[in-house]
């Protein structure tokens, strides 16, 4: 999976490595134990749903739906490029397999609302599950659609964060930023090395979601057992949504990308690609 | 046909043609923001509590979540006021729903100064504009509350994204039940040669009455409904360019990116001729409905006088 990022990446000369290498897990976890679904017959009706709100993390997207047998590995490296299926950002049914449009953030989670009322209306026993980053949760779609899935009691439908805390300008709040620290200062700045920090901080992050409605399950978002066993738990949670907030790192398996906002929306050279790929073999 | 004396509010078509046409066992479901006494939606709320989705005052998650249950395989209805959907919320509007082309009926009532009292804020003069940029949504203005219930029957029926325009007040019913809507069929609703024109909306009956004083002088005047905005009668436009000469569009909208627009890129390339573009270039302000038309000059006169210049024209120049 990582290494497909790597190489779609820099094959396109652009794209989102950082938080594609921070949600690899959670995916594997979704794909290959928590989804009931048919890569063959991507339209069954009886499929769970999986939304990608952070619609622009398709190298990890893809890497899985190829993996899972939705399309050929091949095509991966057709990412981003002209009469490719595989555009930057998703598109609905591009190729099947693809539940939604996205790209803007903040819009996955209502759409996985209407998803549920919709099973539910229809008595079907089919799970929603969508999957957040930071800055979807910053947009306040997302918390519009937090309080509806609460207050239409939609335990079918399960919520995952990829927490990592880094976002396209820098950090979210001080968890990973290593300049300076002037943690009495309010609001955001730009610090020397010409990152933003303290971007938008969700903290305490936990109790928002708790104060909107929903279960909460916490897990380290790289620890494959972690994050089956909490969307198993969260399969059993009736009269309310489950939220799992899988703390991740950016850029997680690659040395330079780790923590570094610099390849949130920068793919790797040929040089750092190779780079990249030493260390994942290893 | 026409002027049947009776006023209606288009937007009162809405809740009593979803009852209808969820009773016949279409797989309607109507996410409401908060406004469907208004909009008329809540009727159907009523009638089928467990396929009416209240969303509280957040148009942003209402538009997502119909996205969802159209990707269910309902034909999903969604509620609210112009200013507020599209307004609020149009990067929902182009991103879940008419890129992926799912079946959402945006209905959007209070559209145009006719809002009133109110005032600029909820006087939506943008919709179209907005909503026609969308090149997967059809884009219906009906004329009256007849006209508004097939339009919304018609959106019912077919699959695919629509918007349609509704009206607060009470304004003239022109069409009886005889009346057929054809999307995409421009209906034309007196004959003309020395000028046309061109209508939406509120504008419809306006236009009609402009025809009266102009018949009155010995003009013969052309009148057409526009109601289906996308798809477009582009037929009906040439026709009446090359048959008349002269061209007059009247709607409760901006003029920019409405009708106006839409008819002067359809003669620019299909046949040239003087059109005239009636319509709001300020925003809003409180008032009457009635009031404000007359203050804005969307009045029968005005397209009158307006078509009355393009007659004198072409006169003028032959």
């Amino acid at each position: 999976m990582r290494r497909h990022i790597i190489r779609m990446t820099a094959a396109a000369g652009s794209g989102h490595p950082g938080g594609s290498l921070s949600c690899v897990e959670i995916l594997v976890a979704l794909y290959f134990h928590a989804l009931r679904h048919d890569p063959a017959n991507p339209y069954w009706p009886q499929r769970d749903r999986f939304v990608l709100s952070k619609g622009h993390a398709t190298p990890a997207y893809y890497a899985v739906l190829a993996e899972a047998g939705y399309f050929p590995p091949e095509e991966l490296l057709t990412f981003r490029r002209l009469g490719s299926r595989l555009q930057g950002h998703t598109v609905m049914g591009c190729p099947p397999g693809v539940e939604m449009s996205a790209g803007a953030l903040g819009m996955g989670l209502s759409f996985a609302v209407g998803l549920a009322l919709g099973a539910r209306l229809d008595g079907a026993d089919w799970r929603v599950y969508c999957l957040l980053s930071d800055g979807d949760c910053n947009e306040g779609q997302t918390w519009e659609a937090a309080m509806a899935a609460a207050h239409h009691r939609l335990d079918g439908l399960t919520a995952i964060v990829d927490y990592n805390r880094i976002q396209n300008d820098g950090f979210s709040d001080y968890a990973h930023y290593r300049g300076d620290d002037s943690r009495d200062r309010t609001g955001g700045w730009v610090g020397p090395d010409g990152y933003t920090v303290n971007i938008m901080s969700l903290e305490p992050f936990a109790d928002k979601w708790r104060a909107f409605g929903w279960h909460v399950l916490e897990c380290d978002g790289h620890d494959l057992r972690q994050v089956t066993a909490a969307l198993d738990e969260a399969k059993g949670v009736r009269g309310r949504p489950t939220v799992v907030i899988c703390h991740t790192v950016k850029g997680k398996g690659v040395s330079f990308m780790e923590h570094n906002p610099a390849f949130h929306g920068k793919a790797p050279t040929a040089e750092q690609a190779e780079q990249a790929l030493r260390e994942l073999e290893g | 046909m026409v002027q049947t004396g009776r006023t209606a509010a288009t937007r009162e078509a809405l809740g009593p043609t979803l009852v209808r046409l969820a009773r016949e066992g279409l797989d309607i479901v109507v996410v409401d923001a908060d406004l469907g006494v208004s909009t008329t939606a809540a009727q159907f709320g009523r009638e089928f509590p467990e396929r009416f989705f209240t969303m509280g005052v957040a148009e942003q998650n209402a538009v997502g979540v119909a996205a969802g249950l159209a990707a269910t395989g309902k034909v999903a209805f969604v509620s609210s006021f112009a200013v507020f959907i599209p307004g609020h919320c149009y990067d929902q509007v182009r991103m879940a729903v008419a890129q992926p082309n799912l079946n959402v009926k945006i209905a959007a009532s209070h559209g145009g100064i006719v809002t009133g009292e109110d005032g600029a804020s909820a006087q939506s003069l943008e919709d179209l504009a907005l909503m026609l940029a969308l090149p997967t949504f059809r884009v219906i203005v009906p004329a009256d509350v007849v006209e508004c219930a097939q339009a919304i029957e018609e959106a019912a029926r077919r699959y695919g994204p629509f918007y349609i325009r509704m009206v607060r007040p009470k304004v003239p019913v022109i069409y009886d039940e005889s009346y057929r809507f054809q999307l995409g069929k421009a209906h034309r609703l007196r004959e003309g040669e020395d000028v046309t024109i061109m209508a939406i909306g509120v504008m419809v009956p306006a236009a009609l009455e402009a025809a009266e004083i102009l018949a009155r002088e010995g003009i013969g005047c052309r009148v057409l409904n526009m109601a289906s905005l996308r798809p477009l009668d582009e037929e009906a436009i040439v026709a009446a360019a090359r048959e008349t000469g002269g061209i007059v569009t009247a709607e409760d909208h901006s003029v920019h990116g409405g009708l106006g627009s839409l008819v002067t890129r359809v003669t620019a390339r299909g046949c040239p001729v003087p059109v005239a573009c009636v319509g709001m270039e300020t925003f809003g302000t409180s008032g009457r409905w009635d009031e404000l038309l007359q203050h804005f000059e969307l009045t029968p006169q005005r397209l009158a006088a307006e078509a009355r210049r393009l007659v004198e024209r072409k006169r003028g120049e032959g």
